[in-house]
């Protein structure tokens, strides 16, 4: 195994290009090394993008937080204007892991994993974040949900890296959550997750996000969920009308954390909790 | 087969040199390479928190980090928090706790409250234990640890407390 730690991003796209052999990105590590030590993967290059300054810090400007891939969950803790904008995804990253995997753990990572569970994707999805791509030929933004394909499948195409997630500033009056289900609180993977963010105009909700994970394949924005919230003060008719099209979103499993029907189920229940959470935040008086 | 890599790294304030292979975690290199036997090996998957360092001053497990990874930052193990052949106070709160019994868990836990109470020098019982989460210990039942944590964080506030008074 070759490791390389390239200091620009050109750099670090150019070695993954040239490789013929596996080539495997090494930001947070949390995932790779496990896969390492597991032997299920046998890299021939792992790039190491921690080197690169652009990617280990945040980066507030006027319409947007780039938030660089190698970024650990700490950091986005420690990120005052960031935990103010986006309070619910800051929360999700948190949720990922120990303080020990906080040290280490990236949101890019956790995107690029692309398990269904990843707890930071809904609420970037919710806050309407891109990945920045980089690749031989350039720099593409893609909407987070268009990365996962499917479990352990994105559609970066071969020597393409995400070098940042890109987050807007929120709109005035705009308010985010992030709640998952989990057996244990700590340390464990979520039975549903669900990122929520809403705008509202006159104390009204003028536009929503709704973003199940855990529940599918792959993340899943419900724009039926959102649609059910628009106009609403959150009343009851509306929060279980958004309830019902995120149980109607799901295309879960069974697993050792829970059946299929319990998925359903709680989905629309901790939606209905995020919505109430995002509303407050943005404002408004339940 | 993976090639070498010389690392050149400070641990604990030294300055140490170690070659290793590329795929080595850091785990290792400080097992093997650098003798610090403090470093334990529960899980090898971030799962247990017996591999707790910091590295630059972040707390994290030695397993999910390179071995490689380390060269040119600061790791700060177990064997650090004495000085002077004196225990830190974490280290003799646990013993006057009885915070440990078989001690495979005893460093990772208090490298990880170390880096808590760095940070929050006054945490409540809650957040105590959801500092140390990511620290299993399947010996004492947590409730012991918890309790030295919290003397110690009190005696801590205290001392800083007289320091301050000392200084004005």
């Amino acid at each position: 195994m070759r490791y390389e730690s390239p200091v620009t991003t050109r750099d670090a796209v150019g070695l993954l290009a040239k490789e013929k052999g596996a080539a495997y990105v090494l930001a947070g590590g949390t995932d790779l090394l496990v896969r390492l030590k597991m032997g299920s993967v046998e890299p021939a290059l792992v790039v190491d993008i921690k080197r690169i300054p652009d990617m280990t810090a945040i980066k507030a400007t006027k319409a947007a937080f780039r938030i660089g891939a190698g970024v650990s969950g700490a950091q986005i803790g420690r990120d005052k204007a960031l935990r103010k904008a986006w309070p619910g995804l800051v929360e999700a990253a948190q949720l990922i892991g120990s303080d020990q995997v906080q040290g280490r753990c990236t949101i890019s990572g956790n995107l690029c994993n692309a398990s269904p569970a990843a707890d930071s994707v809904p609420a970037m999805v919710a806050a309407k974040a891109k990945a920045v791509i980089a690749g031989k030929g350039g720099r593409r933004k893609l909407p987070v949900e268009d990365v996962i394909l499917g479990p352990g499948r994105t559609s970066l195409k071969q020597g393409e890296l995400i070098e940042a997630i890109e987050v807007p500033r929120p709109k005035p009056r705009t308010g985010d959550a992030y709640l998952r289900f989990t057996p244990r609180t700590e340390m464990d993977i979520a039975v549903v997750g669900v990122g929520i963010s809403l705008t509202l105009e006159r104390g009204k909700v003028k536009a929503a996000r709704v973003c199940l994970g855990a529940v599918a394949p792959t993340p899943v924005l419900v724009p039926a969920a959102a649609k059910a919230l628009v106009g609403s003060k959150l009343e009851a008719p509306a929060l279980a009308a958004m309830g019902a099209a995120c149980s109607a979103a799901c295309n879960p499993i069974d697993d050792k954390r829970g059946t299929a029907a319990y998925r359903i189920r709680v989905a629309s229940v901790l939606a209905q909790r995020a919505a109430k959470i995002a509303f407050e935040r943005a404002g408004g008086k339940l | 087969m993976s090639n070498a890599q010389l690392v050149s790294t400070k641990v604990n304030g030294d300055v140490v040199e170690f070659a290793c292979p590329t795929d080595e975690a850091l785990l290792d290199s400080l097992r093997d390479r650098v003798g610090l036997t403090g470093v334990k090996e529960g899980c090898g998957t971030g799962d247990c928190g017996a591999c707790s360092i910091t590295l630059d001053g972040e707390l994290v497990c030695a397993c999910l980090v390179l071995g490689v990874e380390a060269n040119g930052r600061e790791i700060g193990t177990v064997e650090g928090l004495s000085e002077d052949g004196q225990l830190h106070p974490l280290q003799q709160s646990f013993i006057d706790h009885a915070a440990l019994q078989c001690g495979i868990c005893t460093p990772g836990f208090l490298v990880a409250a170390k880096a808590l109470l760095d940070r929050n020098p006054d945490p409540t019982e809650t957040e105590i234990r959801y500092a140390l989460a990511g620290n299993l210990c399947r010996c004492t039942g947590y409730d012991k640890i918890v309790r030295a944590v919290q003397a110690t964080a009190k005696d801590l506030r205290k001392q800083s407390k007289k320091a301050g008074s000392k200084r004005k």
